[in-house]
């Protein structure tokens, strides 16, 4: 068993790959520089990040799997799951030596995960362009907190980029203490610190004056169109799971 | 200030509810203005309500006055209500700030009549045009158009807004006469045929013209109110058929009547909402719009009702059963869609799939069918094995005791209806 000590990064995961093909290693697994895993398994290689090598590794993939597959690494990666980066470097194994395209192949361990895992990371996408909401402050910047169970900052931008792009914006990811910015121009990363916990609701110090009423008049909005003879609490959380209500307007109390 | 619109909104939106359609899909208007919004494809629902219910458009009426008496409506004259309208400029402000703190995909207006049907017509339309002009807005707008409004306005809905719908209400004429006595249904058809042309006009334009301003580009669609009138389903799904059909209507939507009303014509209130009824409807409605199914296979003089304990395509099959087993790997799409347990996915990848491999039932599994119940009316040349010689009622039996054991934790309250 080869260990690759690698970074982190996707870049760096390619790298990995990059090196598997150059030392010829068969069996390998993933750890990430800074932790102490064991080394009682077998010998250590550590993977220098290099941009041209991921760059390369890249586009030899591109040729291998569909746009659609290529995506789907991102997704899988973006899940942060713990033994990700070797499933990863494993798939690429795969495609890089199979004459034909692999991503279809669900009978390949590796191949099966990286379907599942980016389904999951997909399915949080979607719920995040749902149930994000922004809140207006004194700066008029339209403000969210979300704290997703996967890193979907990076594959939600585009949609706010797009639908957003007369107001700027920022999205912060208070698990993994970062956000992205958009000042009608261009998106660039946010690293804030905050003085106490991150707050979520309304303290009228920061936020515009116009939020309050918005925020009571959209509660009331919510209240209304439900119809009791219909009720349904199953459904209705399974559509909207109890993890996001923290930050859903519609889902804090109604003030008196 | 503040509280009366806060008043307005509970009362406006309180009464819009009962209209089911609240899809945002269809539109993909794009942003290319550098102004607010965009259409997406499939729709985005921003939230859920306690009935599971998606929310994706603010829903509101632009007032609850309204001249007219229909029973099965809250707002009708006769009914002892608190009343309420917005301004032009309230709609536009409550959407527009609603959308930038991404709570709702856009605004789904309807409207009570108020002094009379262009009067009202012309201020839902005033609503859209100021959205799309003055504020760069290009989220969705489904705008009710008003029966018995002028053409010229509602030629001018179409240009602002992404969809229209003319809720027929009342799936037969007698029924219309006997709650609504004061509307003809004419006044309903009469302009969902001219905006039909319109839409198609406007299609056929867009592929040779490529500036052809936007007209309704999500279509038109209608709702029916179910269970407050006597109508069996072979009525109802045969006036879908024909909107389907003659108005290119995009979607036709069924509502279980919820009573609101003591009026002696209508069910009592406290009868429950016919929700199996109205879910077997969308089923047979899907069966006509994706599955290639003729309404009278359906439900014909022989069989004018639903089965409420299974759900439509089964219940073809069932009396259809001379047409199966179907081979998987030969039978075409049509033929495949045919099948209880496969739907539109499953079929369209068995077909991809069978050109590199003879199918077996395990590749069937993996590709995500209902096996289950397919397993009754597919056979494959590969494997042996299949279920012969069962009557009807057999594999109905069969199937019923595995929903049961599947769904009796989750759905007993229902179940004892059956
Ligand atoms: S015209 Fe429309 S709003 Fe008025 S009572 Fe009839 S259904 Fe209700």
């Amino acid at each position: 068993m080869q260990l690759l000590v690698y970074d982190g990064s996707f870049a760096g995961i390619l790298c990995a790959v990059f090196d598997v093909f150059e030392y010829k290693f068969k069996e390998v697994r993933l750890v990430l520089a800074n932790t102490q895993s064991g080394l009682l398994f077998g010998r250590e290689h550590t993977v220098i990040t290099d941009e041209t090598k991921a760059a390369r590794v890249f586009t030899g993939l591109s040729k291998r799997i569909s746009a659609r597959a290529l995506t789907q690494l991102r997704l899988a990666y973006l899940s942060e799951q713990a033994d990700i980066a070797g499933i990863l470097v494993h798939y690429m194994q795969y495609a890089f030596t199979s004459p034909t395209s692999v991503e279809t192949d669900f009978s390949h361990p590796a191949v099966l995960s990286v379907a599942q895992v980016a389904r999951k990371v997909n399915r949080e996408k979607h719920r995040m362009e749902a149930f994000i909401r922004f809140q207006l402050t004194t700066d008029q910047i339209y403000y969210a907190v979300i704290e997703p169970d996967f890193n979907v900052l990076p594959v939600i931008a585009n949609h706010f980029k797009e639908r957003f792009a007369d107001q700027d914006w920022l999205i912060y990811d208070a698990r993994r203490k970062y956000g992205l910015h958009y000042n009608r121009q261009e998106l660039t990363v946010a690293t804030i610190t905050f003085e106490g916990p991150v707050q979520a609701k309304n303290s009228s110090a920061v936020y515009d004056a116009s939020e309050t009423l918005y925020q009571e008049l959209w509660r009331r909005y919510f209240n209304k169109t439900n119809i009791e003879a219909r009720k349904n609490t199953r459904l209705h959380i399974r559509h909207m799971p109890l993890r996001y209500w923290k930050y859903l307007v519609e889902k804090q109390p109604v003030r008196s | 200030m503040c509280d009366r619109i806060l008043e307005k909104l509970a009362i406006l939106a309180d009464a819009a509810k009962y209209d089911v359609s609240c899809s945002s899909s269809g539109s993909d208007r794009k942003n290319n203005n550098q102004g607010l919004g965009n259409g997406h494809k499939s729709g985005i629902c921003h939230a859920y309500t306690a009935d599971g219910r998606c929310v994706s458009l603010l829903k509101i009426l632009l007032t609850n006055h309204c001249i007219y008496n229909c029973a099965y409506c809250v707002s009708r004259s006769s009914n002892d209500i608190k009343r309420a309208a917005f301004t032009v400029q309230e709609v536009v402000d409550l959407t527009i700030q609603f959308y930038r703190r991404n709570y709702i995909e856009g605004l789904f207006l309807s409207s009570g009549i108020f002094r009379d049907p262009d009067y009202t017509m012309e201020r839902l339309v005033r609503i859209a045009k100021k959205l799309r002009t003055e504020h760069r807005f290009n989220g969705y707008i489904h705008l009710k158009a008003i029966p018995g409004a002028s053409e010229s306005l509602l030629r001018e809905a179409g240009l602002y807004a992404d969809r229209l719908s003319i809720n027929v209400e009342m799936p037969t004429e007698q029924s219309l006469q006997l709650l609504a006595p004061e509307k003809k249904r004419t006044d309903m058809l009469h302009p969902m045929k001219y905006l039909s042309n319109e839409i198609t006009q406007y299609q056929h334009d867009k592929k040779i013209f490529k500036k052809t301003p936007l007209f309704a580009p999500a279509g038109q669609s209608t709702q029916m109110v179910i269970g407050a009138t006597p109508e069996n389903d072979m009525q109802i799904l045969f006036m879908s058929h024909y909107f389907y059909q003659k108005m290119q209507l995009k979607r036709v939507y069924y509502s279980g009547y919820i009573p609101i009303s003591y009026d002696n014509r209508l069910p009592a209130i406290g009868t429950p909402v016919p929700m199996i009824r109205e879910h077997r409807l969308y089923q047979a409605d899907w069966l006509m719009r994706f599955y290639g199914f003729g309404v009278e296979e359906i439900v014909n003089p022989d069989y004018p009702l639903l089965d409420m304990d299974i759900d439509p395509k089964l219940s073809w099959a069932l009396r259809n059963l001379h047409l199966f087993p179907v081979d998987i790997n030969k039978a075409d799409l049509s033929l495949l869609l045919r099948v209880p347990g496969i739907g539109v996915s499953s079929a369209q990848k068995i077909v991809a799939a069978r050109r590199f491999h003879t199918l077996h039932y395990e590749h069937l599994k993996k590709i995500g069918i209902s096996f289950s119940t397919a397993r009754y009316f597919i056979t494959t040349k590969a494997d042996g094995f299949r279920e012969r010689d069962l009557t009807p009622m057999q594999i109905k039996q069969q199937l019923l005791t595995i929903q049961r054991s599947k769904y009796r934790p989750n759905f007993s309250p229902q179940l004892q209806l059956f």
